[in-house]
């Protein structure tokens, strides 16, 4: 009797469930998502509204220079206000398409990635208001990795988004050991480079500080690949041009350097515990002869350490050659279902035209404002690391030199692939060319699943 | 106290034959109220259980079904998708990353299951031992004062105590075990032992403290009668404290198991996976496979995937705490 009831309690709630199952999977219809078209019928203007408006921007925490603007701007334009609402980098670039695709999205949204955001189409096509404005007086190669084709390759086509300044990347020397090791010029190639590392690991310094637990060291990887690497081939793979390949003869002898140079202990042994703030804070008291960085670090850098520190650009692999650096927009794009489309783009427009807003992103992100190469240059405290930062840029614009950061070449590449490989190549577990090769399978299952 | 326990147990006729409670009494009362039922009809039964199937249907069976459904697709999340069969499951049980997560999950069940269950039976039984006080209802407080914790502020407090400097190897270095000094966290062969450590210390208060409220449960005569016949603690253990335990270690084993196989705060906070893919479990490739990478068709077959695994595994052990003997 016990055993009957039993069975029978057992069996109708897995029966319901299957009907009620079943029951969903009919109310749910057939294929889920659907196609999004992107709202057209807005009339380009270069003229701001007489209008309230309120813009909504949606920004990563850590950040502050859309505050800084958006105050800027008001106070020029008190019509205009602003909502800027902040999430975590990883959060916000989750969320991103469901925020793009809701009923009531952001006007503006940091996107470091386009992804499959332009093909849904819930990105507003800024060619209309590149002729308007006459932004073809930008640099292209700023613009060129905000641009998408019809087929989702990047570098090429329509515009889709504005960077709020445009970043460089190099490394930072803590003078007070270079003087201590008798080291009296930054390196000017690679095997220079590898001389004063040995140095420092000879005299007890930390050669390069670097952390992994967040994947960061990839400055040094891809710093020490863009000087092998064909630089024009490395950015297709980074755009997704269709047979593009990671696995190249310039990205294996660069990922096989990471191995040296891990193998030689010029990395802290406990890379992998070690995360962005924890080795900037490290470098900024004064642990390590190198790091590998951008521009916004160089304020910090300078209030922490004062005159005993130096930025430039990763040396090439021969002396006299060109440089190759990362550099990227602190890009943002205008959501295709904004109501205000005009509004947000002469916002735009203004971050990257108005002397003062200039002068914010200088001030604030140590990045240079981008826009018309003919503008004055926001003013910089002579001597500083701002001021190299901003040279650095205007030098790699000079050589041609910039590329993207490998980690944007598509949204899961990074914490799916890049990060976890490059903690087993950092600490010796794989060679340069097993990195290249798994970076480039996983490269190949996303692009083509 | 005993009385009042044999009481409670005795409304529930337990198949594991220790409480003895009256079947006759526990038979009749519920077709009284079956008769009454019958009369109403079946409409108000129904109606009583509709919010709750409704509140059921919508959060748990609905998104359950989307789930199900969105497996057999290609799909971003936001745009078109595509039908691709079971091509999404064809991939969970070939990709040596997502097998490796799932390998990994299993290991945690020692850290989740094994140690928490038994340090608990330990404990719990130490503490029945000791009368009833001040010190026993501390020694409870603080042992239940970790399941309080989020498991997210527990890895990320963890975190701080692993790292290079911190609490753990300054105590390894303070009593002469320098030697033994690592990032656990980040050191290849220690982060998925250390993670799972996260998970018994967090685990071992509830253990504890459920099979405390178990052990009060035993008829305190057994123990009497075991110790007349000269048995010593061990032996008290294993024949009266283990098998009265039985439901309760059922629960907890079920409880922990599930905890072991879905885990994804503690490592999202601690590790995020690394280094390498060596604390990675299906919870956080989930979350990746379908948020960042916005493949939401490939993440929902291994979410399925991950359901059915923990099923497999719990039901049989819901079997087994049921039987008897």
């Amino acid at each position: 009797m016990a055993t009957l009831r039993r069975a029978r309690i057992g069996r109708t709630p897995v029966a319901a469930a299957a009907l009620l199952a079943v029951a969903g999977l009919t109310l749910a219809g057939c294929a889920p998502g659907g196609t999004t078209g992107p709202a057209d019928g807005v009339e380009v203007s270069t003229e701001l509204t007489t209008e309230d408006v309120v813009l909504t921007i949606a920004d990563e925490t850590g950040f502050p220079v859309t505050d800084a603007l958006a105050e800027e701007f008001t106070k020029q334009h008190p019509n205009v206000t602003f909502e800027v609402t902040r999430d975590t980098f990883q959060n916000l670039t989750a969320n991103a398409p469901r925020l793009l695709a809701s009923d009531n999205p952001p006007d503006l949204i940091r996107l470091p990635t386009i992804g499959d955001t332009v093909k849904d189409g819930l990105l507003a096509n800024l060619d209309p208001y590149y002729d308007a404005y006459g932004w073809d007086a930008w640099p292209a190669s700023q613009l060129a990795p905000l641009r998408m084709s019809e087929d989702g390759v990047r570098g090429s086509g329509s515009l889709y988004q504005l960077g709020l300044g445009y970043s460089v990347t190099g490394i930072y020397m803590n003078l007070a050991h270079a003087e201590e090791l008798g080291i009296e010029a930054p390196p000017e190639s690679i095997a220079e480079l590898e001389e004063q590392m040995q140095l420092a690991k000879d005299a007890g310094i930390t050669p390069i500080m670097a952390g992994d637990s967040d994947g960061v060291v990839n400055f040094v990887v891809q710093a020490a690949m863009n000087q092998y690497a064909d630089k024009d081939e490395f950015l297709s793979w980074m755009f997704n041009e269709p047979g593009a390949s990671y696995n190249t003869p310039g990205n294996v002898e660069g990922a096989e350097l990471i191995k040296k140079w891990a193998d030689a202990g010029y990395f802290p042994s406990d890379i992998n515990a070690i995360d962005y703030f924890t080795f900037v804070t490290r470098f900024s008291e004064g642990d390590g002869l190198f790091t590998f960085n951008g521009n916004w670090a160089a304020q910090g850098y300078q209030d922490a350490l004062g005159d005993d520190v130096t930025f430039f650009l990763a040396p090439p692999a021969e002396k006299g050659g060109d440089h190759v650096a990362m550099g990227a927009a602190n890009s943002f794009s205008v959501a295709a279902g904004s109501d205000n489309l005009n509004e947000v783009v002469y916002f735009l427009n203004w971050i990257h035209t108005d002397p003062k807003a200039r002068q914010i992103i200088v001030d604030v992100t140590g990045a240079s404002p981008g826009g018309d190469p003919s503008l004055p240059l926001p003013e910089v405290e002579p001597g500083s690391l701002i001021e190299r930062a901003i040279a650095m840029s205007a030098q790699i614009g000079a050589e041609n030199g910039q590329v993207d950061f490998m980690a944007n070449t598509t949204a899961g590449i990074y914490a799916g692939s890049i990060i976890p490989e490059s903690q087993l190549l950092v600490t010796g577990q794989i060679t340069g060319k097993e990195f290249v090769e798994r970076v480039q399978a996983f490269y190949e299952q996303e692009i083509g699943g | 106290m005993s009385a009042r326990n044999r009481g409670v147990a005795g409304s529930t006729p337990t198949p594991g034959g220790v409480t003895g409670g009256s079947p006759v009494t526990s038979a009749v009362a519920p077709r009284r109220v079956a008769r009454k039922a019958t009369r109403r009809g079946p409409l108000a039964g129904w109606l009583m259980l509709a919010p709750a199937v409704a509140a059921y249907g919508f959060f748990v069976i609905y998104p359950f079904a989307l789930g199900a459904q969105y497996s057999f697709y290609d799909w971003n999340g936001v745009g078109a998708s595509t039908w691709v069969g079971f091509q999404n499951y064809l991939r969970v049980f070939t990709d040596a990353e997502m097998l490796g997560s799932i390998r990994n999950a299993f290991v945690l069940i020692i850290f989740f299951t094994v140690i928490p269950v038994s340090v608990g039976l330990v404990l719990a039984t130490l503490i029945r031992n000791i009368r009833a006080g001040v010190f026993s209802t501390v020694s409870q407080t603080i042992l239940f004062l970790p399941q309080i914790i989020p498991l997210a502020a527990a890895g990320i407090a963890w975190s701080w105590m692993y790292a290079q400097t911190g609490t753990v190897n300054q105590i390894l270095s303070a009593i002469g075990l320098g030697d033994f000094t690592r990032p656990w966290l980040a050191e290849y062969g220690f982060a998925l032992p250390a993670v799972g450590l996260i998970g018994s210390w967090v685990l071992t208060g509830l253990c504890t403290v459920l099979l405390l409220t178990g052990i009060g449960k035993i008829d305190p005569s057994l123990y009497e009668a075991i110790r007349l016949d000269g048995a010593g603690w061990f032996r008290e253990f294993v024949t009266i404290t283990i098998p009265g335990l039985r439901q309760q270690i059922a629960i907890l084993v079920t409880l922990t198991v599930i905890a072991a196989l879905s885990s994804f705060d503690i490592i999202y906070t601690s590790t995020r996976g690394g280094p390498g893919r060596e604390t990675l479990v299906p919870g956080l490739s989930i979350f990746r496979i379908g948020f960042t990478q916005s493949d939401v068709g490939l993440a929902s077959a291994f979410g399925i995937v991950l359901m059915v695994l923990v099923l497999l595994v719990v039901v049989p052990l819901q079997r087994l705490s049921r039987e008897s003997k």
